[in-house]
């Protein structure tokens, strides 16, 4: 378990929600350079080495590049014209406007990245069971229903090799996919269905209070990651602030 | 937990839309401790009596007469453990520990009290791996013993068993029925099995009895009862020691299919070497193995589903019949004629909504005339014994016949080879000589079949077995 895994999911959850909710509502380069900048700095603290977090943010670095150059060739136009060529206009304006929205789109992703790739769905069960005092049914089906999904992209796989075996595979991925999307819907009520039955049959039900064998707690390891959030939130917009360019998104 | 009794008097339970009660006019007393093995043909309600001992059927889903009690109170969730057939099922929480402490939870032991509950159970099933282990990744007789722990950690003075090894290799059925046995006798429990295999259970417990459509049919200690009753048990579809169903597969001579070389099957990372292997028609070849060993992994590369890891799966001039390249290759509309594979689970297969649709589908994408794809199927229909099914959803058959259901839809279009994962698993005595059957007609045709199975009855008619483990060897 990465250290990160001691902390309560609620609290993993409530932190991601405070930085992103912060970062959404700015939008200028400064801010979001540092959010990044901090975020990167305590990720090996929450013990995820530097190279797995570039792993993990690789896919939204791809994605944040792209939007950038869609915003430079098409964004407001404003300051100084580099190229103009049709509807593309690419101005001192639209590539700031361009780089603070990548790199805002990369920092509001890394809280999450950093916090919730590793979540734990048994220790989430437990916390909105014990912590937000959800109905334990609710808790333990969505739990359940966690497990059910890994079981049916094995089942999805096999679906497709069964259909090729029955004759029908030849048709395009699109045009099987309805056919084989309502087989695999079948097998996952079904499944669902046995899995209930199990459920009840452990005791699901009974009557009288239930017990939680895995207590969820906030601990030290809780305190810390609030306060990384608050250092997070707050050093990123003080920067922000500070070097002049800090803009909230809804003046412009 | 003190040891339950169980009395009915009088009992049924009819499904709800149905017109027959699954169970009526049931008397039984057991007495606290007995262990039992619960028989009948297919059909005689004893899997409705065994969820309605544990509790799982609400008054919702059907209606009853009579009474049903354990200890003098009707049954209620959590009164009596219950493991089922399925293992995949049965996993509900993702780590092994987890499981284990979920039945306790809900019945709201103290934590301090599960905390000592867990492991205890977990030793007591035999399974020897840690709290934190991933629950997903255990073999199947793994996870039926993980089940088992789970209903033992709730300390239930009853105990209930649906065909818990149905699903198990030979090696895991020893496994989980050593483990109800040790377990049973420990504490005491009062135990209900319902098994087809009468020879797993018969030397463990006390008492059996025989459900019929009217109650109880037979009951008594196991040898007398099936020194008495054993060729009608036999009869009517239970698997009896002694009277096992007998059908000769005939083979003959027939043409080479199949050339493997230095073939590696597995999905992506090599799971069982199997080298040269060459299938020809005319024979039954039994794939053997343990769970996991790779069996299933073979099925489908020899079917030209999956890509070998390494090596190649070649196909001779009478299996190609024109085509170029391995089967891997061709289009699936091309293999109808040629290879079909049968999967482990039927479900997965099934295209239409009626019986005669799912048998008619392979002869469509054929495009044979009407009239003799309509003669087809009701020829097939009359030898799977589902005329009177005609019209039902293939997903609304019961385990044995969807299996039944799914062989015939690959023979319709009459392939060169047919490879079958577990084709007999859920019959009893009769359907499986019906279904054997069915496989050595299309043999005596010149058809090669091959088969995975953990049936040793099935394997000991095949004319030749293959074992795959982490290295393929061929046996006799």
């Amino acid at each position: 378990m990465t250290r990160v895994g001691r902390v309560n999911p609620l609290t993993a959850i409530g932190v991601v929600l405070l930085v992103d909710l912060v970062l959404l509502l700015s939008l200028d380069a400064v801010t979001a350079t540092v959010a990044i900048l901090l975020a990167v700095a305590f990720a090996p603290l929450a013990g995820i080495p530097l190279h797995r977090l570039a792993v993990r943010t690789g896919a939204i670095v791809g994605g944040a590049v792209l939007v950038a150059v869609t915003v430079v060739l098409y964004g407001r136009t404003s300051g100084t014209v580099f190229l103009s060529a049709g509807f593309v206009e690419v101005s001192a304006g639209s590539v700031a406007l361009a780089i603070a929205t990548a790199l805002r789109l990369i920092a509001i992703a890394l809280p999450a990245v950093v916090l919730l790739t590793d979540l734990d769905a048994t220790r989430l069960a437990d916390a909105l069971g014990q912590r937000l005092h959800l109905p334990d049914r609710f808790v333990l089906a969505g739990l359940a229903g966690v497990r059910l999904f890994e079981v049916l992209g094995e089942d999805w796989r096999t679906i497709a090799l069964a259909r090729r075996a029955r004759g029908v595979g030849d048709r395009g991925r699109l045009r099987r996919l309805p056919g084989q999307a309502f087989t695999l819907l079948v097998v996952a009520i079904r499944r669902a269905v046995a899995l209930a039955t199990a459920m009840e049959a452990r005791g699901l039900g009974a009557p009288g209070p239930r017990t939680w064998s895995r207590p969820s707690t906030f601990g030290r390891s809780d305190a810390v990651v609030l306060l990384v959030g608050a250092v997070v939130a707050g050093g990123s917009v003080a920067a922000g602030l500070t070097a002049g360019t800090y803009r909230l998104v809804f003046v412009s | 937990m003190t040891p339950a009794r169980i009395e009915a008097r009088g009992w049924g339970w009819r499904h709800g839309g149905r017109l027959a009660w699954a169970v009526s006019g049931l008397d039984l007393t057991v007495e606290p401790g007995e262990r039992l093995l619960l028989l009948g043909a297919s059909g005689s309600g004893k899997s409705t009596l065994l969820a309605a001992l544990a509790g799982v059927l609400g008054d919702d889903q059907g209606e009853t007469t009579g009474q049903l009690l354990i200890d003098g109170r009707p049954p209620a969730a959590g009164r009596a453990g219950f493991v089922l057939q399925d293992p995949e099922s049965q996993v509900i929480l993702p780590r092994v520990g987890d499981d284990v402490a979920f039945g306790p939870e809900n019945l709201g032991v103290p934590v301090d009290e599960i905390r000592r509950r867990v492991p205890a159970a977990l030793a007591e099933v035999g399974l020897d791996v840690p709290l934190r282990a991933l629950a997903g990744r255990l073999s199947g007789g793994q996870k039926q013993r993980l089940a088992l722990a789970g209903v033992l950690a709730m300390r239930p003075g009853l105990v209930l068993l649906d065909e818990p090894t149905a699903n198990l290799d030979p090696g895991g059925v020893a496994e989980v029925r050593d483990a109800v046995v040790r377990a049973s006798a420990r504490a005491g429990t009062t135990l209900i099995v319902v098994e087809h295999r009468v020879a797993t259970w018969q030397d463990h417990v006390d008492r059996v009895i025989v459900l019929g459509p009217d109650g109880v049919v037979a009951d008594g200690p196991p040898r007398r009862v099936l020194s008495a009753r054993g060729a009608e048990l036999a009869a009517s579809g239970i698997w009896v020691p002694g009277h096992d169903p007998r059908v000769a597969v005939t083979a003959v001579t027939g043409e080479g299919l199949i050339r493997t070389e230095a073939l590696v099957v597995g999905r992506g990372r090599p799971v069982a070497v199997v080298g040269e292997l060459g299938i020809d028609g005319g024979r039954l070849t039994a794939v053997t193995g343990r769970n996991g060993a790779g069996k299933t992994t073979l099925a489908l590369t020899l079917g030209g589903l999956l890509p070998p890891v390494s090596g190649r799966v070649g196909a001779t001039a009478a299996l190609a019949a024109g085509l170029r390249g391995d089967p891997l290759r061709w289009r699936s509309r091309e293999l109808l004629t040629r290879v079909a594979v049968v999967f482990q689970s039927p479900q997965h297969q099934f295209l239409a909504s009626t019986v005669r649709e799912e048998l008619g589908v392979a002869l469509g994408a054929l495009r044979m005339p009407e009239a003799r794809r309509r003669a087809r199927v009701d020829e097939l229909l009359e030898r799977l014994g589902l005329v009177p099914l005609a019209e039902a959803n293939p997903f609304t058959l019961s385990g044995g016949q969807q299996r039944r259901l799914s062989v015939g839809s690959a023979l319709a279009a009459a392939p060169r080879l047919v490879v079958l994962d577990e084709p007999t698993f859920g019959q009893d005595a009769r359907t499986w000589a019906a279904l054997v059957r069915l496989l050595a007609d299309v043999v005596r045709d010149g058809t090669a079949v091959v088969a995975v199975t953990h049936d040793e009855l099935l394997v000991r008619g095949a004319h030749r077995t293959v074992v795959v483990a982490r290295t393929a060897e061929e046996a006799a």
